[in-house]
C-alpha cells in the first residue's frame, strides 16, 4: 500500500466536557510540510496526539489513503506514521543507541528481537541529526537540544512516509533551531515524508513550511501558504496582540513583529 | 573481538557466578563433600559408571538432596529476580518489588490457611500448602488487577494503591489467623520469612511449568519494557499495543512469583535489590537486564541458602532473614561505589 498523505477529516476531539478540537479537516501531501501555529491551548498537541492516533475521537476520521487510520492495530500505524514527541524527559539511563533503535519496533521479529539491518537503518538515523559520535552515551548526559536530535532520529528510525512533530525546537539555540527546520525540510522535499509540525516560533514557521494551518481554541481558523495565513490582522485576533507583518528583506516570507504598545500585560 | 566481549562480558560474568555458587551449594553442609569426590560422583554420572567405592552416600546425598534444593533455590531466585525486574519496569518505579501487588500477602494467607487444616502426610496433604499459596497469589492479582481497572485501562498508581491496599487487608487477616489459632504458629512464620523449603524433584516438576512459561515470556519482552519507559503514549506511538502488552507481563510476572513463593516461602529483598545491582552493573536495557537479573537471582539466592544452613547448624534459618541482613549491606556497598547518576 502506497501512502500518499494524512487526510485528517471533520476531527472532533472532547476532553470531559471541554471541546479540544472541534470538526479539523486539513490534508498533509507527501513532499510537504505542514506547520500547526496558534497561540497556547489552541490544540496543536491535542492534534499531533490525536492523529498519532492515542487519542479517543469523538467523531471524524484519520486516513491514510482510504484506509481509517484508528482502525490498524499500533503496529501497522508505527509503520506508517511517527512522531516526534515535545521536550519530554526521556529515561535517562538508556543510551542514545538503545533509545533509537525503539525506533524499530513495528519491525521486529516474534521474538522481539532487531536484525542487522536494523542496527543499519539506526546508524543512518544517526548520522543524519549528527549524533552518530555520540551513539554510546546515556540519554541523561545530553543537552536539552541533543536529545531532541535523538527522539528525531527515533522517529526517522521508524521509516515511516509520515512525520508528526510537536514542537522540536523549544528548547534550542537558533543555530539549532535553523538546523534542524532545514532537516526536516530535506525529510519533506527530498525523502518526500509527509511532514507536520507544530510551532510556536511563528517566523519559523513563515520561512519554511510550505503551508500553515492556524488554530485558535480547537477551531482551523486558515490554512493555506505562509503568505496567505499570516495576515496581521489574523495573527493580531489569534493572539490578542497587535502585529506587524513586514516582508523579509532578503526572502520571499513574511516576517512577523510583535507591537508592545507599553501598554500592562494582558494574560487573557 | 572487543566489542564482541563486552557484548558477552555481562552474561559470561554472571554464568560463572551461578556456576560457582551450584558447586558451592553441592559441596557445602552437614557433610562437607570435597570438589575432588564431587567430580569424581558428577563424571560417574555423566559417562553412566557405578560410583566409586565408598562414594554412594556422598552420591545419595548430592542426588536426592543438596541437587534438587539447589535447582529449587536456583529456579526461585531465577524467579523473583526476573519478575523484580518487570516490575520495575512495569510500574516505572524503583521500588517495585515481585510482591507488590499482593502476590506475598495473598500466597501468605493461602498458605496460612492450609496450615490451620491438619492434613495427612499423602502427596496432597503435602501439597496442600503450596497449592493454596499460589491459587491465592494468583486470586489475589485477578482481584487488585479488576478493582484498579478504569474502563480499558488500568493506570499504574490505581494498580499500586490497590495492590498495597489488599496487601494490607491480606496481612493483618494472616497474623490474625496465626495468633487465634492453636496449632503451627512456629511453621507459619517459617514459611512467612521464606523458610519453607520443600525440595524434591516433585516439586521442582511442579513449579517448572509456571516459571518456563512466565519467565519465558519475560525473557521476549524486554524490548517492550524498554518501550514502557518513555510512557504509553509514546510506547504505543512507536508501535506497542500497550494495554494487552502490560496485561501480560504483569500475568506473567505473577505468575512466576506466585510459584516460587508457594514452595519457597515469602523471600522478601532479593526481588528488589537484584534488578538495581544489575542495572549499575551493566545498564538498562532491559533485553539485556532480564536474563541477568534472573541469573543472578539465582546465584544470590543459592548463596544466602548456604548461609541459611550452616550458620546456626543443625538448625536451618529462614532464608529469608539471609537475604535481608547479607543482601542490604551489600546492596548499599554497591550503591555507594557507583560512580554514575541516574542509573535508573
Amino acid at each position: 500500500m502506497e501512502i500518499k498523505t494524512l487526510k485528517l477529516e471533520g476531527l472532533t476531539v472532547t476532553y470531559g466536557d471541554r471541546l479540544a478540537l472541534d470538526d479539523i479537516s486539513l490534508e498533509v501531501r507527501r513532499g510537504k510540510v505542514v506547520a500547526l501555529i496558534g497561540p497556547n491551548g489552541a490544540g496543536k498537541s491535542t492534534l499531533i496526539r490525536a492523529a498519532s492516533g492515542i487519542l479517543p475521537i469523538q467523531s471524524g476520521k484519520i486516513r491514510t489513503n482510504g484506509a481509517e487510520f484508528t482502525s490498524l492495530p499500533p503496529m501497522l500505524r508505527a509503520k506508517c506514521l511517527a512522531v516526534v514527541p515535545q521536550a519530554v524527559s526521556m529515561p535517562p539511563a538508556f543510551t542514545v543507541w538503545e533509545t533509537v533503535i525503539m525506533g524499530r519496533t513495528p519491525y521486529l521479529n516474534f521474538l522481539g528481537q532487531t536484525s542487522a539491518k536494523d542496527d543499519a537503518i539506526v546508524r543512518k538515523a544517526l548520522q543524519r541529526v549528527n549524533a552518530l559520535e555520540f551513539a554510546d552515551r546515556r540519554v541523561g548526559e545530553l543537552s536539552g537540544g541533543e536529545q531532541q536530535r535523538i527522539l528525531l532520529a527515533r522517529a526517522l528510525a521508524q521509516s515511516t512516509p509520515i512525520l508528526l512533530l510537536d514542537e522540536p525546537t523549544a528548547h534550542l539555540d537558533m543555530q539549532y533551531q535553523v538546523a534542524l527546520m532545514q532537516t526536516i525540510c530535506q525529510l519533506a522535499h527530498e525523502d518526500n515524508l509527509a511532514v507536520m509540525i507544530a510551532l510556536h516560533d511563528l517566523n519559523l514557521a513563515a520561512h519554511y513550511a510550505d503551508m500553515v494551518a492556524l488554530l485558535v481554541q480547537g477551531r482551523l481558523e486558515a490554512i493555506g501558504r505562509p503568505t496567505q495565513v499570516l495576515t496581521p490582522e489574523r495573527i493580531s485576533q489569534a493572539y490578542h496582540l497587535p502585529v506587524h507583518v513586514v516582508p523579509h528583506p532578503y526572502l520571499q516570507v513574511p516576517l512577523i513583529l510583535p507591537i508592545d504598545g507599553g501598554e500592562s500585560p494582558n494574560f487573557n | 573481538m572487543n566489542s564482541i566481549l563486552r557484548r558477552f562480558l555481562p552474561f559470561i560474568t554472571n554464568l560463572g557466578m551461578l556456576i560457582l555458587a551450584v558447586i558451592f551449594s553441592l559441596a557445602i553442609g552437614s557433610v562437607l563433600i570435597s570438589p575432588e569426590n564431587l567430580w569424581q560422583i558428577l563424571r560417574s554420572w555423566l559417562m553412566h559408571t557405578p560410583l566409586p567405592a565408598g562414594l554412594e552416600t556422598y552420591g545419595f546425598i548430592i542426588s536426592d538432596i543438596r541437587l534438587p534444593r539447589t535447582i529449587l533455590v536456583l529456579l526461585t531466585g531465577a524467579a523473583l529476580g526476573g519478575s523484580g525486574t518487570a516490575y520495575q519496569g512495569l510500574f516505572r518505579n524503583p521500588l517495585a518489588d515481585p510482591y507488590l501487588i499482593g502476590v506475598a500477602s495473598g500466597g501468605g494467607l493461602g498458605a496460612v490457611l492450609a496450615m490451620s487444616i491438619n492434613w495427612s502426610y499423602t502427596f496432597w496433604g503435602l501439597m496442600a500448602v503450596p497449592l493454596s499459596a499460589f491459587l491465592f497469589a494468583m486470586l489475589t492479582v485477578l482481584l487488585v488487577y479488576s478493582l484498579a481497572r478504569v474502563g480499558k485501562s488500568v493506570p499504574t498508581t490505581n494498580l499500586i494503591l490497590a495492590g498495597v491496599a489488599f496487601s494490607a487487608f491480606a496481612t493483618a487477616f494472616t497474623s490474625f489467623l496465626i495468633i487465634s489459632s492453636e496449632g503451627e504458629v512456629r511453621r507459619a512464620l517459617n514459611w512467612l520469612m521464606g523458610g519453607s523449603n520443600q525440595s524434591s524433584w516433585q516439586t521442582i516438576l511442579a513449579v517448572l511449568p509456571y516459571l518456563v512459561l512466565g519467565l519465558g515470556y519475560l525473557l521476549f519482552n524486554g524490548h517492550a519494557l524498554n518501550l514502557l519507559q518513555f510512557g504509553d503514549d509514546q510506547a504505543q506511538q512507536l508501535g506497542l499495543p500497550v494495554t494487552r502488552t502490560k496485561t501480560l507481563l504483569l500475568v506473567a510476572a505473577s505468575l512466576a512469583t506466585a510459584a516460587a513463593v508457594s514452595f519457597s516461602g515469602i523471600i522478601g529483598f532479593i526481588g528488589l535489590i537484584v534488578p538495581h545491582v544489575m542495572r549499575l552493573w551493566w545498564g538498562a536495557d532491559y533485553r539485556k537486564l532480564l536474563p541477568l537479573a534472573m541469573l543472578a537471582g539465582g546465584s544470590f539466592l543459592i548463596l544466602a541458602d548456604i548461609l541459611a544452613r550452616i550458620v546456626l547448624r543443625p538448625q536451618e534459618l529462614p532464608v529469608g532473614i539471609v537475604t535481608a541482613l547479607a543482601g542490604a549491606p551489600f546492596f548499599l556497598w554497591v550503591l555507594r561505589r557507583t560512580k554514575t547518576q541516574g542509573y535508573w
